[in-house]
């Protein structure tokens, strides 16, 4: 993952106990996330002013503006400001949670970030449990099967995930199920017959609590193509992942040693085979949040889902600008923790890892 | 296993590597439509029944030859203005070649370049480098590079720069890490003590030896670009109407969703395929080349 250890020389082959090399190895992802932080946040800063024009002209759109009242606004904004005087403000407003403001909307970036949030989160979540309780059957089926009919045809599909521009996919569901079944809904995340406030902003869950006859129903019958479409590639690629994670586990001696010590087939590859075929699962599992979040950016816009993917392209569109500054920075921060919480559990799965 | 000739002649390069290539049955049937679809953009003006920009007003939404009311002249249907969808599609299979040799091409040249340069010095260059990469890698590359079209103007060219530079780290992490195992070995060790300079140690002496991962890897970003240039044209980011370009296709075609699916369904199903066979030829290129798999 990012960047490794640089220390040489002899390994130090005594073990420390308790918790200080943990917290160590913790502390070096944290390290290294720093300046990474400092570069998105500075892709951010300078994105708004590689635009052509200045904020206070993006501001004012059509309008035409008087270079007094121009000079003004800019001297009002601190745009009048050095750069980098400009840039460390930014950076102080970023750690005191100021994303800026929505240009059309005046609303913090952080409120609609928060609001809309969950819609992509239950999606994403949706979609990757689904991924996951697909692909690892799948995959694990295919190289026990390794050869026949079966492994071709499960990789043979995945492949055909994989290489599904799912945008169109999207398209084909709401072609066949929506249109001409009449199965499920087309674009929303529940039927405007239910109102109900949100708890947790899982329409799932909110509709359970509401305790609304038929509620749930119809937040699942919204939410079944999206998550469907949004689950494909994530699904091909661990069916893909855990096949060949696996193929390489069921060579190892231990597995030959559980056969021959007479286990049971299915304990042998559930329990010892799978356990240690699904380490570098795990990791690819994790690699899966960015492809989720440029996959709801699709999955949203083709089924009208109102999460920050939608929320993204829309802004792009209505050159709300200030909007998408904050969205880079919320979305790619959001990014990196869970890329540093992948690292530091992929440390606690495999101690090898930490040295 | 099948016995082996020995023969006085080791086999060629190309023959060793056919070799591996056939034997995955699906690397060759990517191949073979690849080929086709190749041909059909390379020869687009002679292949394609229709001019892919005339407007036949009498032919409005006229669904393909097989269902009801379809027209042999117009095989896969017209969309909403008349257009033949059959030789837009052909039309289209150009700009989606067209983009993925650009944006392959971008990619590994810099990617390959700064690889090199971050595995070759290492220490503070490396570092520096790596951060970069790990700044483009922190945001979703379909995000960025919609952002990315967003400033620059909405455009195929600019579409083409962007999916570049998203899917540059790929290459400039491969490329230094297949450096990195490299350096140490003992032939570029012989190669500098035989008083090589840096740039021949770089180029001639290291890089040839780290291209089996590269090569796999620029199939993927090939299909990965045509994929990514499909959607940007799909959100309207990327080629313009009335650019034949399959994304920008899709697009124009979501509002007769319901009326007219030929509209819908065969620019899609053109990338679908594209992808799928330089997927599979990527699945033969791996085993044809990553020696790990190959066996003895």
């Amino acid at each position: 993952m990012t960047g490794g250890s640089k220390t040489f020389g002899p390994p130090v082959f005594q073990r420390k106990k308790g918790l200080a090399p943990m917290l160590r190895f913790i502390f070096g992802r944290l390290a290294v996330l720093i300046p990474t932080f400092l570069g998105v946040s500075l892709i951010a800063f300078s994105f708004i002013r590689l635009l052509p024009g200045d904020p206070v002209m993006l501001m004012s759109g059509e309008r035409v503006m008087s270079p007094e009242r121009h000079t003004e606004l800019m001297n009002q904004l601190g745009l009048d400001r050095p750069m980098y005087v400009q840039y460390f403000d930014y950076l102080g407003g970023l750690l005191t949670g100021d994303f800026g403001s929505s240009i059309v909307t005046k609303r913090p970036v952080l409120d609609d970030f928060v609001n809309l949030f969950p819609a992509t989160l239950e999606l994403s979540l949706c979609a990757i449990i689904l991924a996951v309780a697909l692909g690892i059957p799948a995959g694990v089926l295919a190289a026990v099967k390794r050869g026949t009919w079966l492994d071709q045809t499960i990789m043979g599909s995945a492949l055909v995930g994989y290489s599904m521009p799912i945008f169109w996919w999207g398209l084909l569901l709401i072609i066949f199920f929506s249109g001409y079944l009449g199965w499920t809904p087309v674009s929303g995340r529940i039927s405007l017959m239910y109102f109900f406030p949100q708890v947790t902003g899982f329409m799932l869950i909110d509709s359970l609590i509401s305790g609304q006859a038929g509620a749930f129903k119809s937040a699942l019958t919204y939410l079944i193509l999206p998550t469907i479409v949004l689950a494909t590639i994530p699904l091909a690629v661990i069916a893909r992942q855990t096949r060949s994670a696996m193929l390489e586990v069921l060579g190892e001696d231990y597995v030959r040693t559980a056969r021959a010590k007479g286990m049971s087939p299915f304990r042998v590859i559930g329990v010892h085979a799978l356990r240690n075929a699904l380490i570098p699962v795990i990791t690819t599992i994790g690699l899966q949040v960015g492809v989720l979040l440029a996959g709801a950016i699709l999955t949203e816009t083709i089924f009208s889902w109102p999460g920050i993917g939608k929320w993204m392209v829309d802004s792009v569109f209505k050159r709300d600008y200030a909007v998408v500054q904050g969205g880079l920075m919320l979305i790619a921060g959001m990014i990196m923790l869970v890329n540093l919480l992948v690292d530091v559990l992929y440390g606690l799965v495999n101690p090898r890892i930490r040295h | 296993m099948t016995v082996v000739e020995t023969t006085k002649n080791p086999p060629t390069g190309i023959a060793e590597f056919w070799f591996y290539f056939s034997r995955n049955k699906g690397a060759v049937i990517g191949l073979a439509v690849f080929l086709i679809i190749l041909f059909m953009a390379v020869f687009a003006p002679f292949v394609a029944p229709h001019d892919p920009s005339i407007q036949n007003r009498e032919m409005l939404l006229l669904p393909p030859v097989l269902s009801e009311g379809g027209q042999a002249s117009y095989l896969l249907g017209t969309d909403a203005v008349g257009r033949d969808i059959f030789s837009r599609l052909i039309y289209g299979a150009r700009f989606s070649l067209f983009i993925g040799v650009i944006v392959v091409t971008l990619s590994v040249i810099s990617g390959v370049l700064v690889g090199l340069v971050a595995g070759y010095f290492r220490g503070k260059v490396d570092t520096v480098i790596m951060r970069v990469m790990d700044i483009i890698l922190a945001f979703p590359s379909l995000l960025l590079a919609l952002v990315l079209v967003a400033v620059l103007g909405p455009g195929l060219v600019n579409a083409m720069i962007a999916i570049s530079l998203v899917n540059l780290p790929h290459f400039v992490r491969l490329t230094r890490a297949a450096v990195m195992t490299e350096r140490a070995k003992d032939y570029v060790i012989a190669s500098k003590v035989a008083g090589a300079g840096t740039l021949r140690l770089m180029f001639l002496t290291i890089l040839p030896n780290c291209l089996a991962p590269l090569i796999v890897q620029a199939t993927l970003a090939f299909s990965a670009a045509i994929l990514d240039a499909a959607a940007l044209g799909f959100l309207g980011m990327g080629a313009q109407p009335p650019t034949p370009e399959w994304g920008t296709m899709l697009a124009e075609a979501r509002e007769f969703i319901q009326r007219a699916w030929w509209v819908v369904t065969f620019p899609g199903l053109a990338i679908l395929i594209t992808v799928l066979a330089i997927n599979l030829m990527g699945d033969g290129l791996r085993d044809a080349l990553d020696p790990k798999l190959k066996r003895s």
